[in-house]
């Protein structure tokens, strides 16, 4: 008997001590938490609705675990115990539709906030200012950027204008992965042969982290990369400096960066016409037109319209 | 000649890795060790007649479940080992490559090779006794299903040391997948381990069902069977319509690569989304196959340790008939962020939450099986009160990664590793060994230690927490699955290392837990607590009503059921005072034993071996062997034969002399 009290006091302890150490990690580190700590209107939706359900999730387990902690200590099975014993009883109409039907109002409600969300999130974050394209290309092991708009490229590092909304559109020319900036929203996937669509904007000037998500091969690692938004007249200093004092992308230079490799920061002062159109295409975008465009609602050529 | 032959070998055997070299060494070690053995105490026709020629459900049982924890060690040490590399920044324990196909084997063993397999040891050790049937419905191929599964894994682990092992993922996307990304061997090996398999486990499938349907004993109508059994038909009934879009799907894939075919790749019009649409209209269904047994099991456990009549078991047979249906519809909330529209996405978040109705109301009724009964707990029970907690936030955060535009944060990042394997390890796993310490007596004759066993679980349940409830928290600091690295190597260094560090030392911890069930294995072998009784636990179900463990007819005469939970009527009535109808023998009958499941399933190896390294010389021939095969059973007329009465009286004497 008394070895099981010890052992209880044991694991006591270690609970607490646990908790204690999560709890100080977390208080610590709270600003790591960058999901958690959203730079855009995107992320923000995101990191609200995060919040939400895990509340709302969380008040539905404590509750069962706190129940079934009771539940075992009440009718455990030791002689003195004096709590009711129903061996045979095993139905009952009321109890069961309560717990069929505290989790249908539950899925109700979290069923409501998803679609708003979703729907809310496949249109641009906001409609006052006029968003810019990037293209975006992920190679064996390197994310190339092109700015239709601005005819420059970088690699592995990317500068937006803040309070500008980004059409990101994404493809490969190599194994599919998924283009993620968590302080500025959610992850979308960059596929071989099409062209997809990401909004995201950031707020105000700030570096941010962005990579790949998903496995795309060796080097897979290395895939990170820099997001720096700086205020428009920043931005368009910037874009000028690019453009006078870096080398161009030639199709040669295009075809060296594709090969299997981890890469630097890189700049471009421009890059061949159509580069991200021919990259879609030869890798079976031509297949693929009419899909793309009813998924895009718009060409993938660069356009700026939203 | 010399120079071709050292170039074959160079490439033939992997190289260049010390931890390979050692696995080559005790490979060999251990096959010398077990020929030895065998040859030293003759038991070579004992292997042969008693092992692998039967057709006994209970020793096709014991095969599944040995093969299944050597495969548990298998993926449990690429676990240690991907931990051991993510334990500190910038490690430089396993390169890249090497990092890669660990994480690949570590999922394809665990779901493939270790989870379907007990399962299925489970199934076999269980479900006939249950039912009150003397074997399944096709006792020879539920043999070819055993064979054919463990060629398949051993083919699959071979990839190891020969050739070089498969790096693409445990899912294999295209076009990572294809030959222009992975030129290697090594996504053959994942092609035809998993095929090979994959037929044996289709066949499972189709024997269960079939089974449950038709060798129930009399008067067991479906609402009276033990929800095991349900479980195990709700399990069935998803393989049989789950596994052949697997099977599609790898041969497609097999097409692209061996005849260069273009399903997947994006040129000429395929398209590697097709492959991901496809291959998870397996692989949503697939964890449902594997977690429903276990909810069957914590029903048979929580019912009998409760001492108390399973609560809502119409609710309870419903709610796994509705998985089994829903599980069929969530397969889109695996990419979510692959740009369906908007429309696609709302509907798979919501039929994906819609599973989360009849889970619930599971967990519910467990809960109040346990209200108003008397609560022991023993090693079955501490496992599945492991499994409650667990399972709850495991689901609870599966819910939360059902909300699609939440889920474009948690996709592909360590919240999502998180979530399964809370759900994978504290529901399948935990359900797994509950029962496994439920059934060991009924099959082996003796109890597991119990102080042994105690230390197992809590170096498993508090291992899990450490393990992963900070990877939950890594996936909200951005880090996402399959890194090799982290920390400045890579250019960011975002404060991931404590956590990583921490998480390292749970995973150890359950390695430490495993130990003690190999401890514990051992120990009971030779100290255990005989089980002389055959109803050691105080059983409601047929199983517990004959010996432990069970004649090799199971039972001498067929039960009459009348009720569920048959065998507690039988106690009711005898404490009653109510004498049971008096014994009548007759003769039985009974398969007779084959070596043909094991030949075939030979000849499959040899085929999927020439087709991995597409040599047709050995591959064809290994084809023409399985035809002979198929065509020798075809032409077997001598199946069957009877066991006499008097044999059955003297067996029965036997055991029941010995029963107190």
């Amino acid at each position: 008997m008394k070895s099981k009290r010890s052992g209880w006091k044991l694991l006591t302890i270690l609970v607490l001590s646990y908790a204690v150490i999560i709890a100080v990690s977390v208080a610590l580190g709270w600003d790591k938490f960058i999901v958690l700590d959203p730079k855009g209107p995107v992320a923000e939706v995101q990191q609200k609705l995060i919040i939400l359900t895990g509340l709302i999730c969380m008040a539905v387990v404590i509750p069962v675990i706190v129940l079934m902690v009771y539940i075992v200590w009440r009718y455990r099975d030791t002689p003195d115990n004096d709590a009711p014993y129903q061996p045979n009883w095993h139905d009952s109409k009321l109890l069961e539709t309560i717990w069929w039907g505290i989790p249908i109002v539950i899925i109700i409600v979290l069923g409501i906030f998803t679609a708003r969300d979703t729907y809310k999130l496949a249109k641009p974050p906001v409609t006052d200012a006029n968003p810019i394209t990037i293209q975006v290309t992920s190679l064996d092991w390197k994310w190339l950027f092109q700015y239709p708009g601005q005819k420059i490229a970088t690699v592995n590092y990317v500068q937006i204008p803040a309070g500008v909304p980004i059409r990101f559109q994404l493809t490969s020319d190599a194994p599919m992965n998924s283009f993620w900036i968590p302080q500025l929203g959610g992850q979308e996937y960059s596929m071989p042969g099409m062209a997809m669509q990401l909004w995201l904007q950031a707020d105000k000037p700030g570096k941010y982290f962005g990579s790949g998500a998903n496995f795309s091969g060796r080097d897979f690692a290395h895939m990170q990369f820099v997001v720096e938004s700086k205020p428009q007249a920043e931005f368009n200093e910037w874009v000028k400096q690019v453009k006078a004092s870096s080398p161009e992308l030639t199709k040669e230079g295009y075809t060296q960066l594709a090969k299997p490799s981890t890469a630097k920061q890189e700049f471009f002062s421009s890059y061949p016409d159509d580069l991200y159109t021919e990259i879609v295409d030869k890798n079976g975008g031509i297949y693929m037109k009419h899909e793309m465009d009813s998924m895009n609602s718009g060409s993938y050529n660069g356009s700026t319209k939203p | 000649m010399w120079e071709n032959i050292k170039d074959f070998a160079s490439t033939f055997f992997v190289t260049g890795d010390p931890l390979i070299y050692g696995a080559d060494v005790s490979i060999a070690l251990t096959s010398i060790a077990i020929v030895f053995v065998l040859t030293y105490f003759k038991k070579w026709t004992w292997l042969w007649r008693e092992w692998i020629t039967t057709v006994d459900h209970k020793r096709i049982g014991i095969m599944y479940l040995i093969a299944s924890l050597l495969m548990l060690f298998r993926g449990g040490v690429d676990a240690l080992l991907m931990r051991t590399q993510l334990a500190l920044p910038n490690m430089k324990f396993l390169q890249a490559d090497h990092y890669n196909a660990v994480f690949t084997t570590h999922g394809t063993i665990m779901i493939l090779f270790m989870a379907m397999p007990m399962m299925f040891a489970l199934f076999n050790l269980v479900v006939p006794l249950q039912l009150g049937a003397r074997d399944v419905a096709y006792p020879f191929l539920n043999s070819l299903s055993f064979w054919l599964f463990l060629m398949g894994a051993m083919l699959f682990n071979l990839s190891f040391v020969i050739g070089g092992s498969p790096d693409a993922g445990w899912l294999s996307y295209p076009p990572l997948s294809e030959l222009s990304h992975s030129p290697g061997v090594g996504e053959n090996f994942y092609i035809w381990g998993i095929q090979i398999s994959g037929i044996g486990s289709l066949a499972t499938g189709i024997n269960f069902l079939v089974t449950i349907l038709k060798m129930r004993a009399p008067g067991m109508k479906m609402m009276k069977m033990p929800l095991f059994s349900w479980s195990v038909l709700s399990s069935s009934i998803i393989i049989i319509f789950a596994f052949p879009i697997l099977t599609v799907t790898l041969a497609l894939l097999f097409l692209d690569r061996f005849l260069g075919a273009h399903f997947f790749t994006m040129d000429l019009g395929g398209n590697p989304m097709m492959y991901v649409n496809l291959i998870w209209m397996w692989g949503h269904p697939e964890v449902y196959i594997v977690v429903l047994p276990a909810f069957g099991i914590f029903s048979e456990v929580v019912a009998t340790f409760s001492k108390k009549k399973i609560f809502g078991y119409n609710s309870m047979v419903f709610s796994m008939m509705l998985i089994s249906i829903v599980s069929f519809f969530t397969w889109a909330h695996h990419f979510f962020t692959m740009g369906a529209s908007a429309n696609v996405n709302v509907f798979f978040a919501i039929s994906t939450m819609v599973i989360g109705i009849p889970t619930g109301v599971k967990i519910f009724n467990w809960l109040f099986t346990m209200f108003r009964g008397r609560i022991t707990i023993t090693q079955p029970m501490l496992w599945t009160l492991g499994f409650i907690p667990c399972f709850a936030v495991g689901g609870a955060t599966g819910v939360m990664l059902a909300v699609a535009p939440a889920d474009y944060q948690y996709h592909n990042s360590y919240f999502l590793i998180a979530h399964f394997h809370q759900v994978l390890i504290g529901g399948v796993v935990f359900g797994y060994l509950a029962g496994i310490y439920y059934w060991w007596p009924k099959v082996f004759g003796f109890k597991l230690n119990d102080r042994l066993g105690k230390w197992a679980f809590w170096l498993w349940n508090i291992g899990f927490y450490v393990c992963f409830m900070p990877q939950y928290a890594l996936g909200f600091m951005g880090m996402t699955r399959r890194l090799y690295t982290y920390g400045s190597d890579t250019g960011w260094d975002l404060g991931w290392a404590p956590l990583n560090l921490i998480s390292t030392v749970g995973a150890f911890l359950m390695g430490l837990g495993f130990i003690f069930q190999v401890w514990q294995i051992s120990y009971s072998i030779r100290k255990g607590e005989r089980d002389l009784t055959g109803d050691p636990w105080g059983g409601r179900t047929l199983e517990w009503s004959i010996p432990s463990p069970a004649p090799m007819y199971n039972f001498a005469v067929e039960p009459q059921v009348t009720t569920d939970d048959a065998w507690w009527k039988v106690k009711e009535d005898r404490a009653k005072g109510i004498k049971p109808a008096p014994v009548k023998y007759e003769p039985i009958h009974m398969p007779k034993n084959s070596a043909i499941p094991f030949v075939m399933s030979v000849c499959w190896f040899i085929a999927g071996f020439g087709f991995v390294f597409d040599w047709m010389w050995m591959a064809i021939p290994g084809l023409i062997g399985v035809a002979i095969c198929l065509l020798a059973r075809s032409f077997s007329y001598d199946t069957d034969y009877y066991i006499p009465v008097d044999e059955i009286e003297r067996t029965e004497a036997a055991l029941r002399g010995r029963t107190v």
